[in-house]
């Protein structure tokens, strides 16, 4: 091939870069994948190797994002009718599909096989079935047939806690299985408050919304039902191995913020909400991302106590 | 001796193969980390050769 030839092809579309690919990865994603990861890793009753514990949260992350790329390829054709996704690598030309699949089915393999070498099969299988329940259950299934894709789909952001409890333990136990509880009745709520205010085009796209589908006053009371549901589950873990005074008090604290959030969402119709501009709506947005980051923080003092050898229950007397 | 003034197509990949480059070198240095701390832990022991292989 001449150079002449490869700035032929090259002047047809814009090259992808390094970012691109890590775009791909969907890194804001991969944050919360970290985190919650990181503390269901450290908060296992088993101490992990610094090394051991870096590659694993790094195989985790590395498997979420990867799961992300699979999930642009499958979707490049509505990230293009969507304002929000038109600039994703794929939809603006820059990597093509068969790329982004190539990447995602690599580092999936990778991501696994990488985790099980340096931590155990449970965790493994674990994050193979989150990228497969990411990709195949929620994109390929979920996602344009049903309103209720945000609630399954949840499922598999809920996930990385009980990877990080797997990596240190080799096992499945009620903790993690309640850290996976909450974020998966944590996501509806969150989403549903965001859908309320945001002019979003999925419906132009195909994809089925609640706010869309069953009308704006049935996801507000979505978003209140959820949220009652969430908050004995969040409370409990309080009360397993993990939990402490702590966590129990910052349990208490967000859960009824965001209860109260709920009911004021409830409460309200379009006409209120327009009134201000969604700023309730906003607002419990907001909360909800600080209750899940102000949960999991907790969670990570109460496991620093313990490492350091202190009852935390036993320091308030309990 | 006088070296080829280097086509643009490299300059533009340039950011593209140095971040590949740094994330392969990152990957080996992690799989020599895990194998010194796999190595390094009670619980290893070296596999034992035994009649009709190893164990």
């Amino acid at each position: 091939m001449s150079d002449a030839s490869l700035n032929a092809s090259q002047s047809q579309a814009p090259e992808a870069g390094f970012g691109d690919y890590f775009a791909l990865l969907k890194p804001r994603v991969m944050t919360l994948v970290v985190f919650t990861a990181l503390v269901g890793l450290l908060a296992a009753p088993v101490p992990v190797h610094p090394v051991v514990a870096f590659a694993a949260i790094l195989f985790i992350a590395v498997g979420g994002g990867a799961s992300g790329a699979l999930n642009m390829w499958w979707d490049s054709d509505i990230d293009t009718i969507m304002q929000r996704t038109r600039r994703r690598p794929i939809p603006a030309g820059r990597i093509t599909r068969g790329e982004a699949f190539g990447f995602g089915m690599t580092l999936s393999v990778m991501a696994v096989v990488m985790l099980a070498l340096a931590t155990n099969f449970v965790a493994a299988g674990l994050l193979a079935f989150t990228i497969f329940f990411y990709v195949v259950v929620y994109s390929m299934w979920l996602k344009r047939w049903t309103p209720q894709n945000i609630v399954i789909g949840g499922a598999a952001g809920a996930f990385p806690p009980m990877i990080g409890w797997a990596a240190a333990t080799g096992n499945i136990t009620l903790e993690s299985v309640l850290m996976f509880a909450v974020i998966f009745m944590w996501t509806p709520p969150h989403f549903w408050a965001l859908a309320l205010f945001m002019k979003s085009d999925y419906h132009e796209a195909g994809v089925p919304m609640l706010t869309v589908t069953h009308g704006r006053r049935a996801t507000r009371a979505h978003i209140w039902i959820y949220t009652i549901l969430l908050a004995p589950v969040a409370v409990g873990l309080a009360f397993t191995s993990i939990g402490g005074p702590i966590y129990l008090a910052t349990a208490v604290f967000f859960n009824g913020l965001f209860l109260k959030g709920a009911w004021d969402i409830w409460r309200r119709d379009e006409v209120m909400a327009e009134a201000d501009a969604y700023g309730v709506e906003k607002k419990v947005f907001k909360h909800s991302i600080y209750y899940l980051f102000g949960l999991f923080g907790a969670l990570l003092i109460e496991a620093s106590l313990r490492t350091a050898g202190l009852d935390s229950w036993a320091m308030v007397g309990w | 001796m006088e070296f080829r003034p280097s086509h643009e197509l490299h300059k533009r990949r340039f950011g593209r193969n140095l971040g590949l480059g740094l994330v392969l070198a990152g990957f080996v240095a992690l799989v020599f980390g895990l194998t010194i701390a796999k190595v390094s832990t009670d619980e290893f022991r070296m596999p034992t050769q035994v009649q009709g292989g190893t164990q």
